[in-house]
Formats: C-alpha cells, sequence, structure tokens
C-alpha cells in the first residue's frame, strides 16, 4: 500500500508541478501584465493602472465592438454545430450495427491533420474560382467574409459537438422513449420533454466545447474572413505580437477567461443539481 | 362490459428469421389478471409488445376492444405499460411522471390534478410527490410506474416482470398490493413473468407460453393438477416422471406398468392399451414410509433417502430408487408425524394415492 501511495503521489505532483510552472505562473504574468501601462519602449512599464480594464467598457473603444462580434460569431456557429450535430450524434449513437464505429472514426479522423493545414486548404476551396465555384459563371465572394469564418469554424469544431452529445444520448435509455410513447406522447412531445432535457448535459458540455475555442482560435478569421475580420483570439494576438501592447493584451485576455470561467460555472451549476439529486 | 377486451387471432412473429412467436391465438377477458408464463426467451414479451404496439405481428390480427389495431402506434392505444425497470422519467417529479399521459391528452390543468392525487392516494404516495424517482426506494419506484399507468384509465394493463427486481420479501408484499389493486380498479392486467410461484398465486388465469407457442391456458389449479404436457408440468412446480405403459383400461380407470409394478391410474384422456406413458407425481403427493409402518408392498416402490433437507414447514426429501431414479418427496409435519427424522440411507417406501397422479402420452 505505501508504494502505491508513493506512486499517487509522485504522479499528482508531478502534474500539479507542471501547471503550475507552465500555467498557474504565466497566468500570474498575465494578470499583473494588465494592470501596467505601455510606452514605445518598453512592453511593460510603471505605473500601475486599471485603464487597460477601463478601456474594456468604454463603448467607443474598438475592443468593445470586437466583444460583441465575437459572441456573435461563436454564438451563431454554436447554433449551427448544434443543429448539424444533434441529430447526427442522435441517429450514429442509436444504431446498433457495425455502421456505428465507422461513422464516428470519420467524425475523428480530421484530427490527424492539423487544423492550420486544414483551414489553409479551405481556402482553395472557396475562393472565387476555387473548387466550390469554379464550375459556375458568376463570381461568388465567399471567402474573405463572415460566412467563410463562419463555415471554417463550424466544420473545425463540429467534432466538439458531436462527440460530447454521442456519448450522452448513448446512454438515454431506449425504454423511457418508449415509455413515452406508451403514455400518448407523440414525437413532437417525446423529443420536447423526454430526450431533450435528459441529453441537455451533453448539449450544454457540446455548446461550451465549441463556444469556447470558437471566441479565440484566432487563424481562422485571419485566414478565411481576411483583414477586415477581427475576432477576440485575432485581437489579443496582434496586441501582444503586432503593436507589442502587452498589458492591452493581457486585459483582454483576463477579462475573455473570467467571461469564459463564468460560462463553465453556469454549466457545473447545472451539472451539479444533476448529480446532487443522484446522491440522494 | 362484459367479453374479451383483447383478442389475437393467428398471431405470429418473426425477427431476422428467427421465429419469435407461432400461431398465437388468445382470448383476454375483460377484468381478468392473466398471466404469461414461461422461460426467458419464450416470446412472452414479445407479445406484450405487439399488444403495446411497439412492435407488428408478422401474420394474424390483434383485435382490442373489438378493433383490429393493426398499424395503430403505442401512443394511440389504450393500453399502458409498466416496464420492467419502470422506465420513470428521472428528470421529472413523481407528480409529473404519473401526470405525463394527462397532459399529452391535453386534459384541463385542475382534472389532471385531481386525478393525480386521487391515483396517489390509491398507491399510498401522497407524500412523495416533488420527490424525483432517484430519490424513491425500489418499492415506491414500482409504485409510481403503476400509478404513471393506470391514471390514464387504460383498457388493460400491461405488466412486463414489474417484480423481478425487487427482493423476496418486497416482492410478496407487491403481489398481494398488486391483485388487490386489481380486483379494485377492475382493470385488466396481463402480467409477463418467469416466476411460475408469482404467476399461480395472483393470477385468473395463466398461460403457459415456450419456445414462441402457448402450451396451455387455464387457471392456476388447472395448469398445476392438470398440465396439458410435459413441457407445462415440469415448468410449474416439480414433478416425478416415470415412464410406463399402459396395461389395461377402464373407464377412467386405467392399469399401469410401473417398474414392473401395477397400479391404476386416473385420467380422462383416451389411451390405448400398450401405450407408453408418462405418470406423473408432485413431490407433495409422495409418500415416503418407512419399513415399520407398512405391511402390503405390492404398490409401493423400494428407495433409499439420499438428501433431507429440513426447510421449516416442510422436510423436502430426494430418495433413489432401486432402478437408480431419484425423485423428490416433500413432506409435511402433521399430527402423525411431527417429527419426519430421516437418516441418510435408510430405507424407504415410496407411495402416492391412486388417482393423483397424471397420465399423459410418453414424450422423450
Amino acid at each position: 500500500m505505501k508504494h502505491d501511495n508513493g506512486f499517487k503521489y509522485f504522479s499528482l505532483g508531478t502534474i500539479w508541478l507542471w501547471l503550475t510552472v507552465f500555467a498557474l505562473l504565466p497566468l500570474c504574468l498575465v494578470i499583473l501584465a494588465s494592470f501596467f501601462s505601455h510606452n514605445q519602449e518598453q512592453l511593460v512599464t510603471a505605473p500601475f493602472t486599471f485603464e487597460n480594464y477601463l478601456n474594456l467598457f468604454n463603448p467607443f473603444h474598438l475592443t468593445v465592438k470586437i466583444f460583441e462580434r465575437s459572441f456573435y460569431i461563436a454564438g451563431l456557429s454554436t447554433i449551427i454545430c448544434l443543429v448539424l450535430g444533434y441529430p447526427f450524434a442522435f441517429f450514429i449513437a442509436r444504431m446498433r450495427n457495425g455502421w456505428k464505429g465507422f461513422l464516428i472514426l470519420l467524425v475523428i479522423i480530421p484530427f490527424w491533420t492539423s487544423s492550420l493545414i486544414r483551414t489553409y486548404s479551405m481556402i482553395t476551396i472557396l475562393k472565387p474560382k476555387g473548387m466550390l465555384f469554379g464550375l459556375t459563371h458568376h463570381t461568388i465572394h465567399i471567402l474573405y467574409t463572415d460566412m467563410a469564418v463562419l463555415i471554417g469554424l463550424v466544420y473545425n469544431l463540429l467534432p466538439f459537438m458531436i462527440l460530447p452529445l454521442l456519448t450522452n444520448i448513448e446512454r438515454l435509455d431506449q425504454q423511457l422513449i418508449d415509455a413515452a410513447k406508451d403514455l400518448g406522447a407523440n414525437r413532437f412531445t417525446t423529443f420536447t420533454r423526454i430526450i431533450l432535457p435528459l441529453t441537455m448535459p451533453g448539449i450544454l458540455a457540446g455548446c461550451i466545447l465549441v463556444f469556447l475555442p470558437a471566441m479565440t482560435i484566432f487563424y481562422i478569421p485571419d485566414l478565411l474572413g481576411g483583414a477586415k475580420s477581427i475576432l477576440l483570439g485575432n485581437l489579443i494576438q496582434s496586441q501582444f505580437l503586432v503593436s507589442q501592447n502587452w498589458p492591452g493584451g493581457s486585459a483582454v485576455s483576463i477579462a475573455l477567461t473570467l467571461l469564459l470561467g463564468v460560462l463553465l460555472m453556469i454549466y457545473w451549476r447545472s451539472k451539479r443539481d444533476d448529480e446532487a439529486t443522484e446522491l440522494l | 362490459m362484459a367479453g374479451n377486451v383483447i383478442e389475437l387471432h393467428g398471431v405470429s412473429k418473426t425477427i431476422h428469421d428467427h421465429d419469435i412467436l407461432h400461431d398465437i391465438n388468445l382470448e383476454v377477458r375483460n377484468g381478468e389478471f392473466l398471466t404469461l408464463l414461461g422461460p426467458s426467451g419464450c416470446g412472452k414479451t414479445t407479445l406484450l409488445r405487439l399488444l403495446s404496439g411497439f412492435e407488428e405481428p408478422t401474420t394474424g390480427k390483434i383485435f382490442i376492444d373489438g378493433k383490429d389495431v393493426s398499424g395503430l402506434p403505442p401512443h394511440l392505444r389504450q393500453v399502458h405499460t409498466v416496464f420492467q425497470s419502470y422506465a420513470l422519467f428521472p428528470h421529472m417529479t413523481v407528480f409529473e411522471n404519473i401526470a405525463f399521459g394527462l397532459h399529452c391528452k391535453k386534459l384541463p390543468k385542475n382534472e389532471i390534478e385531481s386525478r393525480v392525487a386521487e391515483v396517489l392516494k390509491t398507491v399510498k404516495l401522497e407524500k412523495y410527490t416533488q420527490r424525483k424517482p432517484d430519490q424513491l426506494s425500489g418499492g415506491q419506484q414500482q409504485r409510481v410506474a403503476i400509478a404513471r399507468a393506470i391514471v390514464n384509465r387504460p383498457l388493460v394493463l400491461l405488466l412486463d416482470e414489474p417484480l423481478s427486481s425487487l427482493d423476496y420479501r418486497l416482492r410478496k408484499t407487491m403481489q398481494l398490493e398488486l391483485k388487490q389493486l386489481q380486483r379494485k380498479l377492475g382493470i385488466t392486467f396481463i402480467f409477463v413473468t418467469h416466476d411460475q410461484e408469482e404467476a399461480l398465486s395472483m393470477s385468473d388465469r395463466v398461460v403457459i407460453m415456450h419456445e414462441g407457442g402457448m402450451e396451455q391456458i387455464g387457471t392456476p389449479r388447472q395448469v398445476y393438477e392438470e398440465p396439458q404436457n410435459l413441457t407445462v408440468a415440469k415448468f410449474i412446480g416439480e414433478v416425478n416422471i416415470f415412464d410406463s405403459r399402459i396395461l389395461a383400461i377402464d373407464g377412467k380407470r386405467v392399469t399401469v406398468d410401473i417398474q414392473g409394478k401395477q397400479r391404476i391410474a386416473k385420467t380422462t384422456r383416451e389411451f390405448t392399451v400398450g401405450e407408453k406413458v408418462n405418470v406423473l407425481v408432485r413431490p407433495e403427493d409422495l409418500r415416503v414410509l418407512d419399513h415399520s409402518e407398512v405391511d402390503d408392498t405390492t404398490d409401493m416402490f423400494p428407495g433409499v433417502v439420499e438428501e433431507a433437507i429440513y426447510k421449516g414447514t416442510t422436510v423436502d426429501l430426494m430418495v433413489r430408487l432401486s432402478n437408480n431414479k431419484v425423485v423428490a418427496s416433500t413432506q409435511f409435519f402433521d399430527e402423525d408425524d411431527d417429527r419426519l427424522e430421516y437418516a441418510m440411507g435408510e430405507p424407504v417406501w415410496i407411495s402416492w394415492l391412486s388417482g393423483w397422479e397424471v397420465v399423459l402420452p410418453h414424450e422423450a
């Protein structure tokens, strides 16, 4: 037993150390940096200030607009992923033959290639004389619009919606659906009153897994949205790497982290309620 | 409303070339407690699913309340099911679970409330309306499942092994409650079980099913005391089977030869002289007598006690006969014999009262 404990502490300790050095410490530095000023010569400098955060709440400041737009784009892609992913996950989860494993494999295969490369390849598909529109006589401008960003986000993030839904729907007891029908529920009622509430944890998990990255993946709007399309991820990236405004970029990062933290808490609350009733 | 609430005419069901049910003809009387009894895989659950509408028969017709229900989906049928694992909706309270069927019918709110309250009283769950299913014990969940079905006032209530997940004591209590509830409500119950004791103690009539067919239908007494074939006899209770032959026939009395001894047996079946038969005797009808007790052993069989198991109210004996066949006998304590002590290897005579046996045509 003592030996087992030694391994346990070693394993936990390694991870703790790793995360402290490479996650907690950098995060503290970012928090610290977000309260400093910035000038042309130095990345981070005195004096201590709240200006970086106040800028976030200034309605005339660009950041607020980008926040709004990011929410809009990320929210829209989450909804599209849900609408596309839910029926797909539902039918795969309830398949009983060999096709099921194969179809899940098809969902996972894209992960084997870098998402950056796959996004580049979408340019060749979406460009005006590209693979998709090359045969039409009209020039259709999709590349470098919000539409292209949405397509890119949905394409890249759809598996993150499908997989949690799949595991959730697989656990759904067929007898409950039978019972609903038996008690006189038609297909619509069965779906809204039984299936939907029982798969809500999967829906929430999927939405969070899509929404969070959709807010911050900067290369998809960069590559597919062109120069006009700036989302939060791009803003943070350009503040750090282009305008060298580390305190400003840090403040945006922290604000985003807090916001997503709140969303996660909402999710955990809904989950904990479930577990609490299960324990009783 | 008298007559048959459900009729099945020549119903069979084939799934992936497997014959699940073949040629089922069954009439379920209005208000009766009918049990489908059989080992797992005999098709009894499939039969229930045909009635509830989750499966359609391959051939044959099903009539519910005189109407052909082929093609009618489950939610439009006036039968409701209590599922084996109850299938209570985990995200709903007891009240919401029970009200679900009434909501589907779009009844007014106050009627839903009064009907749910009424049925909660019937199943004695008034205090638990706001609990979620996983906050209830097995027996309480069972009651919610029943309440959820009967609140819709179905013509027929289908129960798919609803007691199988309860422990022995609770199962006994629920058997009694179910039976009382059925009497009180007057709803036809079709109850599926593989537990023969449960079937005998609860039902008005029992259908014995085996490998997709109906072997016998009758009252518990009929199927136990007058089994129509060996399958039924073996499935319901324990039975000792003697290979035998008809020596003579005199009306309802036949003389049979068992291990070289002649015995008179009573039967209502038609046999011919010389026909091979099986003579069936239930363990509780088999008498085990010790050597000091008997003088005339002409129709008795010698044996040796191999095992004696004290069961409290009875002693179960295994006796090896002279031809090496082992028979089971259940001895009851009574005023003649209040000790019932047997030693292993003790030589005994076994016998039974003429007429207490069942004679069936020989089956392998």
